[in-house]
């Protein structure tokens, strides 16, 4: 397989999954070192386990996958594709979009994702803040001046989702929203203080009292994995900051928490799966059960 | 020594947009080899033309930004002090931006 690489460079190491190739990644949950037709089997592989232990779909589900052209949704409606050929999950999947108009940004992410409906033959929908709305960001930006963006865009943008998703028929929505994503949002939460959503984040299905249900696939899967895969699987996707975003809070806990992967990689996993996240899911986020929960997982004894 | 550099995930930006770079770099005074360290100094003064706190943060590459040396992880070998030799190939992608 790699026999028309470059010969090894001493110290080589193989992967320590087949022992047979050389390694091509080292994966940050797990620190192992992985060749690529291995990492290919295990990503893929993981997340199929965690749609069957989280029974995100059932057969003949219409999901529509959130669509933006960037790495996380063309890798997910890459893999989501592949897995529901390979184990028959039967399902009928589209792409959907949203345009929030922001010039020079999403018009050529879009393009991309004309490119995987063809790439992955998987139908696409486009709805647009514009036509739904009356207004485009770059036009909301332009009366609001530059602070808190993200904030409306980020509403406007779950409602186009669920209009798009409506006119599509579909069952449920799955979006790329991975673990760095996640724990991202978890330390945002707690920093700004905001119970409400600390206690709702880390669901892997949310809005299931709602029109249609979401759901993250990738809620495990770290960042990094996801951005390899592409690269080595040529996929096409469309990467550049919006605009707006450097603008946003998001930003410091995004800083911090590459800061901490560097340290302890796995870090990442522990914040979306820590006790403490858990336990005020439950609690459903009411602010002396915070405080009870908090106060309980620090005097619990250091394992 | 003769590198062949990429930049992709949007920090080709810092680089006029060029995503591809033939390069030839001059070894560290007094040594005989040219470490990844080493690398990344010269990319800095180099090639980054704009913001290089996005490409960079103290000697090594900005958290979030993924470095491949002839398609493998450079975690693999050993980061920073990974040799790099004639016709490398070096990727740089950045992770950092919408999904």
């Amino acid at each position: 397989m790699e026999a028309d690489s470059k010969p090894k460079k001493s110290g080589a190491r193989l992967c320590c999954v087949c022992n047979q190739n050389r390694a091509a990644l080292k994966r940050p949950k797990t620190l192992e070192q992985i060749c690529r037709e291995c990492f290919y089997a295990v990503f893929e592989e993981e997340i199929h386990q965690v749609i069957l232990e989280n029974q995100l779909f059932k057969p003949g589900d219409r999901i529509a996958i959130g669509a933006s052209g960037g790495k996380d949704s063309t890798v997910l409606a890459y893999v989501l594709s592949e897995l529901n050929r390979r184990h028959n999950y039967g399902l009928d999947l589209f792409l959907l979009s949203v345009d929030e108009g922001i010039t020079g940004y999403r018009d050529d992410s879009l393009e991309t994702v004309k490119r995987n409906e063809l790439q992955y033959g998987l139908p696409l929908k486009i709805v647009s803040y514009k036509d739904l709305y009356g207004w485009t960001m770059d036009e909301i930006v332009k009366m609001i001046g530059l602070k808190n963006n993200c904030t409306f865009c980020g509403v406007f943008r779950r409602q186009a989702l669920d209009r798009g998703a409506a006119l599509l028929k579909v069952d449920k929505v799955a979006t790329g929203h991975n673990a760095d994503d996640i724990a991202e949002t978890v330390l945002l939460n707690i920093l700004r203080g905001d119970i409400a959503r600390l206690s709702r984040c880390t669901s892997i299905i949310t809005g299931e009292d709602g029109p249609i249900p979401r759901c993250k696939p990738f809620k495990y899967t770290y960042e990094k994995e996801i951005v390899m895969y592409a690269y080595f699987k040529k996929l096409d996707y469309f990467s550049t900051e919006c605009i707006y975003s450097p603008n946003a809070y998001r930003g410091f806990a995004r800083e911090f928490i590459k800061d901490l992967e560097r340290i302890r990689p796995r870090a990442i996993l522990d914040i979306i799966k820590s006790e403490m996240v858990q336990s005020l899911c439950l609690a459903g986020g009411a602010e002396s059960r915070f405080t009870k929960a908090w106060h309980w997982s620090y005097s619990r004894p250091k394992q | 020594m003769h590198l062949t550099l990429e930049f992709g995930g949007g920090l080709e930006l810092l680089c006029e947009s060029v995503k591809i770079h033939n390069v030839n770099v001059d070894l560290p005074k007094g040594a005989d080899k040219l470490s990844m360290r080493d690398l990344l100094a010269w990319v800095r003064t180099n090639l980054i033309k704009e913001r290089p706190e996005m490409f960079m943060k103290g000697e090594s590459v900005r958290p979030g930004v993924l470095v491949l040396v002839n398609d493998c992880d450079w975690e693999l070998s050993g980061q920073l002090d990974t040799t790099l030799e004639e016709k490398d190939l070096v990727v740089f992608i950045s992770t950092l931006h919408g999904g």
